[in-house]
């Protein structure tokens, strides 16, 4: 029992000194590129110029909250974040969880106060931020304009050299 | 109180007033002013999200090892498809516990896409209509049912609605209801999302428990009330449902049953089925008495008459 804990407090040592040294730069340096992969599976890794997309939106808050440090146009939000640091957590999967229906998530729902326990899940918060944008300003919509479908996608969707050989129609009713 | 009373009925309708399905009694629903589990979970379908990507469908399909469709679920010309002359657009079947319709209501300059599914009632129709007490509403929120006892009778489909359980058609010998459930046996369980709410990638879907849902609800609605209508539907509707829907466009022109009432199904049936057992219990006393009455004259008459037929020979 005691000599695991002294391991645990150890290695814990080590990841938080670790976290020190490199989050700051980290936040404080806008990535040219992102390679969103967190859940590829059904469709290929997707490449974001991240470059491109600071330069067409007005500020950073319309995709990161209150969280780079310049405000956030959000009447909502800003009622606490209007004037707030940038903060360590900048990265969308920092916050979003990759798996946000997990039990653990889920009893968050009524812990949390009502203004974080409606948050996205890391997938949620893309395609609504991306394609509330896109739809806007006429970016591509599509979901393969974005991203390649896999060949486990092809198989999961019945499309591709999975499709139905057989055209029925007019079954689905009654 | 009203919990045991309720299975008493649905008991005593079925076997006489025997209390012979006290067992289940822990899963079954009690009448009127029941508003769920506490712990039950549902799904808040936010319709303002939805693109159409039938992601959801096909997740559903893989899940419950379903068929495979007619058509590819990245063929979007489903939408197209309407049934019964133009007057009905796509329903779950038995191939297809989900499927997603779009809309184009006045005054939208974008079409509105809705999953419909089971939508979980906090008291089924389906459950109180069904004579063989195959469907259970289960603590976690999901409606299922046993389709081993399920004779076919396809009373959960007049009952229901929403219109949900689909028959399977397609077998000759033993044909039994189908329709979503949940997820219950696979995730829903184990505490995990229905296939899904997890496939969604614009989180149309949000899993929760169903006290937490409606929080989360009222407050987007708060927050944004120019962007949606201030009903929720379901959370009234026919007692309360497990899965709850936000529109940004009049719930009328996306196909929902606006009509509906607020209390229970079962309310409709529950003074009916209450004299059942009375009826059951009391009549045959009641009219054995009134008989024996009634025969007791009777009977001596015979005789007499019998007597004076022997004295007249």
């Amino acid at each position: 029992m005691f000599v695991d804990s002294k391991w645990h407090m150890k290695s814990l040592l080590i990841l938080l000194s670790g976290l020190f040294l490199t989050l700051p730069a980290y936040a404080m340096d806008a990535p040219e590129s992102v390679t969103i992969d967190a859940l590829a599976k059904y469709y290929e890794p997707v490449e974001f110029d991240h470059e491109m997309h600071v330069d067409v939106s007005e500020d950073c808050s319309s995709c990161h909250h209150h969280t780079t440090g310049t405000g956030t146009a959000d009447q909502y939000c800003s009622k606490c974040h209007s004037e707030y640091k940038e903060l360590v957590k900048v990265a969308c999967q920092d916050c979003h969880p990759t798996q946000p229906f997990s039990a653990e998530v889920v009893n968050l729902q009524s812990q949390q106060d009502i203004f974080h326990a409606d948050m996205n899940g890391l997938v949620g918060a893309y395609h609504q931020n991306c394609m509330g944008c896109h739809q806007e300003v006429g970016g591509p919509t599509g979901c393969e304009d974005c991203h390649a479908r896999t060949e486990a996608g092809d198989e999961f969707y019945h499309a591709g050299k999975y499709a139905p050989t057989t055209a029925e129609h007019a079954t689905a009713g009654h | 109180m009203s919990k045991v009373s309720r299975r008493k009925f649905l008991a005593g309708s079925l076997a006489g007033g025997a209390a012979v399905m006290l067992s289940p009694a822990k899963n079954a629903m009690a009448a009127g002013s029941f508003a769920g589990f506490p712990e039950g979970m549902g799904v808040l379908v936010d319709m303002t999200r939805c693109v159409g990507c039938r992601s959801c469908e096909a997740a559903c399909n893989k899940e419950q090892k379903l068929p495979a469709p007619d058509q590819p679920f990245d063929d979007y010309s489903v939408f197209d498809q309407t049934f019964h002359h133009g007057t009905q657009k796509r329903r779950p079947t038995e191939k297809a516990y989900t499927v997603v319709n779009r809309y184009e209501p006045e005054g939208s300059d974008k079409p509105v896409y809705r999953k419909i599914q089971c939508n979980h009632c906090n008291e089924p129709a389906c459950l109180t209509s069904c004579f063989v007490n195959a469907y259970t509403k289960t603590n976690e929120g999901a409606v299922v049912y046993d389709g081993s006892v399920c004779v076919g009778c396809r009373n959960c489909m007049i009952a229901c609605p929403f219109h949900i359980p689909g028959y399977s058609y397609s077998k000759v010998i033993d044909p039994v209801v189908k329709k979503c459930i949940f997820c219950y046996d696979t995730r829903v369980k184990y505490g995990k999302p229905p296939a899904c709410v997890e496939i969604c990638p614009a989180q149309v879907l949000t899993f929760g428990k169903r006290k937490d849902l409606l929080k989360i609800a009222r407050a987007r609605i708060k927050k944004n009330p120019g962007k949606y209508q201030a009903e929720i539907y379901g959370e009234k509707t026919v007692g309360g449902t497990g899965w709850l829907y936000l529109s940004g466009e009049p719930f009328e022109q996306l196909g929902f049953d606006t009509t509906l009432q607020k209390e229970p199904i079962i309310n409709n049936v529950k003074g009916f089925l209450g004299t059942v057992p009375m009826v059951l219990a009391i009549w045959p006393a009641l009219f054995t008495g009134f008989h024996l009455l009634a025969t007791k004259n009777k009977g001596h008459d015979d005789h007499h008459d019998s007597d004076a037929e022997e004295g007249e020979e």
